[in-house]
């Protein structure tokens, strides 16, 4: 017998396709992937215990730097828990603004995951169009509020800045915009012949499997369970839209692969724009910093609120002692969650399925290391 | 060319200058217009405006490159095999520069006009897979191995469908040149061996379809040879960082980038010779027509640089547009599909011209 040994390939925490400071492990036998094990860390910033130093509003801008590519989401789920701590019912007009700007976040969010999955997959034309409709949403936003990608704009009780005059126009323009070029994203990547060949089939998650690790949000839908945190547990005022959940079919091979978790991403775009097209003409008037408190001092007790991020369920849990700042705030990150799913899915697959694979899953590793 | 030239210029230092240093002169141009032009296009392509800030157009972004790789400090990792690190990037440029000595530009400009130009340049180019094995193992970098066994493995692979189908064009003409090849298809355009070849019976109609399959699998197969994507897997960035060539710098890395272009070309012309009538003019020359003898040559370079350059678009145009094939998918292509098709089309293009 000849002696052999499997190489062990260190795939970051500096490579082009980890989508950040993420170390893999891959014990490989030729190109074959015998096992990987995720090393995490390099992009800790202690923000769990930096919130217990603070005060409450002080938190939301650091919850921006989580999920960096979805900053709105990341603050409207951490005022969602402030506010149901303390009981404060935010006026109308902020909910609806609240709401567009999540679903308009998700969107630009998505543009990334899917632009940066294909170019994983070696199309790079596509991620540069992505980026270039993402572009619209962040000058949208940035009239707004004057940030391009940590907005600080969610604020407890209310938000930073009141929507931009042309705001409701520029949206709707985005909308109708942007409904073609979903069209052309089907076109040049989601049907092509050799980018199916590349994800259909490949890192197959079922369903047990994807509930026993707590997977949610687009890997969790991939993998054909409806579960959205807007329709199963509805925060803000998500109950009033009418939207669907788009899960994965096996369209192109077995119900969740990567294409699965792919395309589930480009149909809840489509979703938003239905939900920000129903709600921009209804945005109410009013003051959208009338119920921010003077002093927040929530009473004694503890809060889990939890919003659907674009990445999956984003849980904060907020202990507070009856001061002014957090006696503990803990963070339900999708992407962590998500993660573990991972060394599941890449057994027994190639060297270069495994970047499709943890493409597919569109981790942030803001959020993965907090 | 030789000839041609001492005819010219009356001097055999001159011209023998003139051969030694035309097709180095050409693979730098090559490369610097490719560069420049892989820019331009994919930023056309991508919705971007390219390089536009050095010279007219962004012309001298490749220059500015160029001089800026030279200047670049040579940083390597102890861990490396220093004497094969320090020949592979020579070896593989090498094999591609060494492809252009038997390429006819014209029916003058022919670096060496070898009877068996077909059977030296498939030899030839062949040496870079040693050249890039040997960068891989010696740079002692996982990726770089990883993605030296695929390139190995992928190029040797690859030539065996292009080495059919460049059998059944030998079969068709009778000889290896490619200069004769070329002759033969001189004249207009319907004379080329994609219509069938210059002789006008009924064989040529017979092969007119199998000669476009022929053409699309060397086409196909010379895309995966240089490592273009939608076959990029040795350099496959997403997976291997830069494949082979990741732990190389400078000068070094430049070697590799200079021999890619080239070989983009060299791929590019003996498809265009094959199948496209190389440099011959598609409907006449305007020397024949304004009774110039010596405008021949020269207007016969003209189409043989353009015909190359048009396949180096569709390259390009390919590889902005399609994903990547994984590494496994590439090898079944070729044996289960490019390889039995090849070799049924060698057999039917036999068959057809006994008639």
């Amino acid at each position: 017998m000849m002696k052999t040994e499997h190489m062990v390939l260190n795939m970051g925490p500096q490579h082009p396709s980890t989508h950040g400071v993420l170390r893999l492990e891959l014990e490989i036998e030729g190109e074959l992937v015998r096992k990987v094990t995720p090393h995490l860390g390099y992009l800790h910033r202690c923000f769990e215990k930096h919130c217990e130093a603070m005060q409450y509003n002080q938190v939301v801008p650091y919850t921006d730097r989580l999920d960096y590519l979805a900053a709105i989401g990341n603050n409207f789920g951490y005022a969602i828990a402030v506010e149901r701590l303390m009981g404060i019912q935010v006026p109308e007009r902020v909910e609806y603004i609240r709401i567009i700007m999540a679903e308009l976040q998700r969107i630009a969010s998505h543009l990334v995951a899917l632009g940066s999955f294909g170019a994983d997959i070696g199309a790079l034309t596509p991620f540069l169009y992505l980026f270039r409709d993402r572009e619209h949403i962040l000058s949208i936003i940035e009239d707004t509020c004057g940030a391009r990608m940590l907005y600080n704009y969610i604020w407890i009780g209310g938000l930073s800045h009141d929507i931009h005059p042309d705001f409701v126009r520029k949206t709707k323009e985005f909308v109708n915009y942007f409904k073609p070029t979903i069209v052309e994203l089907d076109n040049l990547l989601s049907y092509n012949k050799i980018f199916i060949e590349r994800t259909a089939n490949i890192g197959i998650l079922p369903v047990d499997t994807a509930i026993n690790f707590g997977a949610s949000g687009p890997t969790l839908r991939g993998s054909g369970i409806k579960f959205d945190l807007r329709r199963e547990d509805p925060y803000s005022i998500y109950d009033r839209f009418d939207f669907e959940i788009p899960v994965g079919k096996g369209l192109q091979g077995t119900i969740g692969d990567c294409w699965d978790r792919y395309y589930v991403r480009v149909r809840e775009m489509e979703q938003s724009l239905r939900i920000i097209e129903q709600a921009i003409d209804h945005i109410p008037e009013g003051d959208v910093q009338s119920a921010i408190p003077k002093r927040i001092k929530p009473p004694k007790g503890t809060v889990y609120a939890r919003v659907e991020n674009p990445r999956g369920e984003l849980g904060y849990f907020i202990i507070s002692d009856g001061s002014v700042n957090p006696f503990r705030v803990k963070v339900r990150a999708p992407s962590f969650v998500n993660l573990e799913v991972l060394g599941e899915l890449c057994k027994g697959y190639l060297v270069a399925d495994i970047i499709v694979i943890l493409g597919s899953i569109d981790i942030v590793l803001g959020e993965v290391d907090r | 060319m030789y000839q041609y030239f001492y005819e010219l210029t009356n001097s055999t230092i001159l011209s023998t200058i003139f051969v030694a240093v035309f097709p180095l002169v050409n693979v730098l141009l090559v490369a610097l217009l490719g560069v420049y032009l892989e820019r331009k296009v994919s930023a056309r392509i991508q919705d971007r405006i390219g390089p536009n800030r050095v010279g007219p157009f962004g012309l001298f972004q490749t220059v500015a490159d160029f001089i800026k790789m030279m200047q670049k400090e040579d940083a390597v990792s102890n861990e490396i095999d220093s004497r094969l690190y320090n020949i592979a990037p020579v070896l593989v440029f090498t094999g591609s520069f060494a492809a252009y000595a038997a390429i006819p530009f014209s029916s003058k400009l022919i670096g060496s006009e070898v009877e068996i130009g077909l059977f030296y340049i498939l030899a030839i180019s062949s040496i870079v897979v040693g050249g890039i094995l040997m960068a891989g193992w010696a740079s002692n970098n996982k990726y770089s191995l990883l993605g030296a066994m695929r390139s190995v493995a992928q190029i040797i692979s690859y030539e065996i469908p292009t080495a059919i189908v460049v059998l059944s064009i030998v079969m068709l003409t009778g000889t290896l040149s490619l200069d004769i090849i070329s002759q033969q298809q001189t004249a207009y355009f319907w004379n080329w061996n994609i219509f069938g070849g210059a002789e006008f019976e009924i064989a040529k109609f017979l092969l007119i379809p199998f000669m476009v399959i022929g053409f699309l699998i060397i086409f196909i197969s010379t895309l995966a040879e240089v490592n273009r994507t939608p076959f990029d897997i040795p350099e496959a960035e997403s997976e291997l960082v830069a494949g082979y060539f990741t732990e190389y710098c400078g000068m070094k890395w430049a070697m590799f980038m200079l021999s890619e272009y080239g070989n983009m070309f060299a791929v590019s012309a003996i498809v265009s010779i094959l199948f496209f009538g190389g440099y011959q003019s598609p409907f006449g020359y305007l020397g024949n027509s304004i009774g110039l003898e010596w405008l021949i040559p020269f207007e016969q370079a003209f189409w043989f640089l353009f015909k190359g350059w048009i396949f180096i678009l569709i390259q390009m145009w390919l590889r902005w547009t399609l994903p990547r094939l994984r590494v496994d998918q590439l090898m079944s292509l070729c044996w289960k599909y490019l390889i039995p098709y090849a070799i049924l089309n060698l057999i039917v293009i036999g068959i057809i011209s006994l008639i």
